[in-house]
């Protein structure tokens, strides 16, 4: 049986990723976010999972508008990096797990969640930034084979919060039935709360940051009450992405326990956060 | 939270499906956020087509060569060529684009997200930035 062992929820804004690609992150406008990373990044280098799944959404790169998959999985052997229109990251191509994405897809839609298969798909910065920001100098191949977990975010409607966490939940139970005895990493992308378009183009809410950070670990129904529309006015039109967390955090225990996380003002428009947990209750102190 | 738009330099609205000025299920009053539904993704599609073509070195070079043509290649409304011959943001935005789409043209003509803030806001750049950096811009 394989068992998620953590859960990663991080921002992928590309700035981030060119950042990191560019040699800056030594910058003063930088610097304190990779700082923030530091404690995450010497955790999960002791705790390599045997395959990962990163819930994320493309921007314009992978897939365009003709289709528009509400919930997609990817089943092929490899992923290669996207180029976005000047030259692709210079990172690894990703190695795929199709066994263990063919269960997932059969899983999930026995359990109604029915979900688009892409047989090839070019993964873009919002999968490799947070490949990255857990791995910063993969070498030659990314710690384990990942798969990808496609969610719409970007044209409404999105998949409400609920359903995220519903399809979270049974993707952990998938997880759980795959015979094969392996350890899985689960990365819930995008956020923190950001505007792109607009007259409130820039918005920024640190306070509904805080309490998502918050609830995320110790009540993440709160979260997946939300409606559509109340998250886009507390976190912004872009920051409903944050919706994604919730995939990761459905799949993993009731309890859990965090590593670490940290906040960090501006990522290009963006709040960036980062959250690490392990999938086990917390030890009595 | 409150929800008085940040007050700035009047931003068109126009043809916008900012929540609020459209009917339709479960829409709520969402002041200067301009939501990108079907009805935006259907209008803009052969725009946001084309910007997506721009990730190729070959089509950019052909959009370069002679932007009018490439427009009508992909079929874009007169307005929507208008728009991204004028490179009238806050147009293509109102027109169907999204903003993912609408950046890779900006990101060909060397433009930031932080340049694309400073005109949908009416701040300009450089007030855009420093108010990100500042921490980011906060409702009422
Ligand atoms: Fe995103």
């Amino acid at each position: 049986m394989a068992e998620v062992i953590w859960g990663l929820a991080t921002s992928h804004v590309p700035s981030i990723g060119a950042a990191m690609d560019r040699g800056k992150t030594d910058d003063p406008n930088w610097k304190a976010l990779f700082d923030g990373y530091a404690p995450a990044r010497a955790w999960l280098a002791e705790h390599r999972p045997d395959v990962a799944i990163v819930v994320y959404n493309d921007h314009a790169n992978g897939i365009d508008l003709d289709f528009v998959p509400t919930f997609g999985l990817g089943t092929a052997e490899r992923y290669e990096v996207a180029d976005e229109g000047f030259g692709r990251r210079p990172v690894p191509d990703v190695v795929g797990h199709p066994e263990l994405s063919l269960h997932l897809v059969e899983s999930l839609v026995d359990e109604e969640f029915d979900l688009t298969v892409f047989q090839e798909l070019q993964v873009d910065h919002g999968f490799t930034v947070p490949l990255s920001v857990w791995t910063p100098d993969p070498g030659d191949a990314w710690p384990c084979p990942v798969v990808p977990l496609l969610v719409n975010v970007i044209q409404y409607p999105q998949p409400t919060a609920a359903r995220c966490y519903a399809l979270g939940q049974a993707l952990g139970r998938a997880i759980r039935s795959f015979p094969e005895d392996l350890t899985v990493g689960v990365l819930g992308t995008g956020g923190m709360s950001h505007q792109l378009a607009g007259a409130r183009a820039g918005f920024i809410n640190p306070e509904f940051d805080a309490l998502w950070m918050q609830a995320i670990e110790t009540d993440p129904a709160r979260l997946a009450a939300m409606s559509r529309e109340e998250l886009i006015r507390q976190a912004g039109s872009e920051g409903i992405e944050l919706i994604m967390w919730l995939v990761m955090r459905g799949a993993m225990d009731e309890q859990i326990t965090k590593v670490h996380s940290d906040y960090f003002v501006p990522a290009s428009n963006t709040a960036a956060g980062i959250a690490l947990f392990e999938n086990r209750a917390p030890r009595p102190a | 939270m409150t929800q008085a738009p940040a007050t700035r330099a009047p931003v068109r609205e126009r043809g916008t499906t900012a929540m609020g000025t459209t009917a339709g299920p479960g829409r709520r009053d969402l002041p200067g956020t301009p939501v990108f539904d079907g009805d935006s993704s259907r209008r803009g599609l052969r725009m946001n087509r084309l910007f997506m073509s721009l990730r190729h070195a070959e089509a950019r070079e052909r959009f370069a060569a002679d932007e009018a043509a490439y427009c009508r290649e992909f079929g874009l409304s007169a307005e929507q060529e208008r728009a991204v011959l004028d490179r009238d943001w806050q147009a293509m935005i109102d027109l169907g684009g999204s903003i993912f789409y609408v950046y890779k043209l900006a990101m060909i003509d060397g433009l930031s997200m932080q340049y694309l803030g400073g005109v949908f806001t009416g701040m300009g750049e450089e007030d855009f930035l420093a108010a990100m950096r500042a921490g980011g811009r906060r409702d009422g």
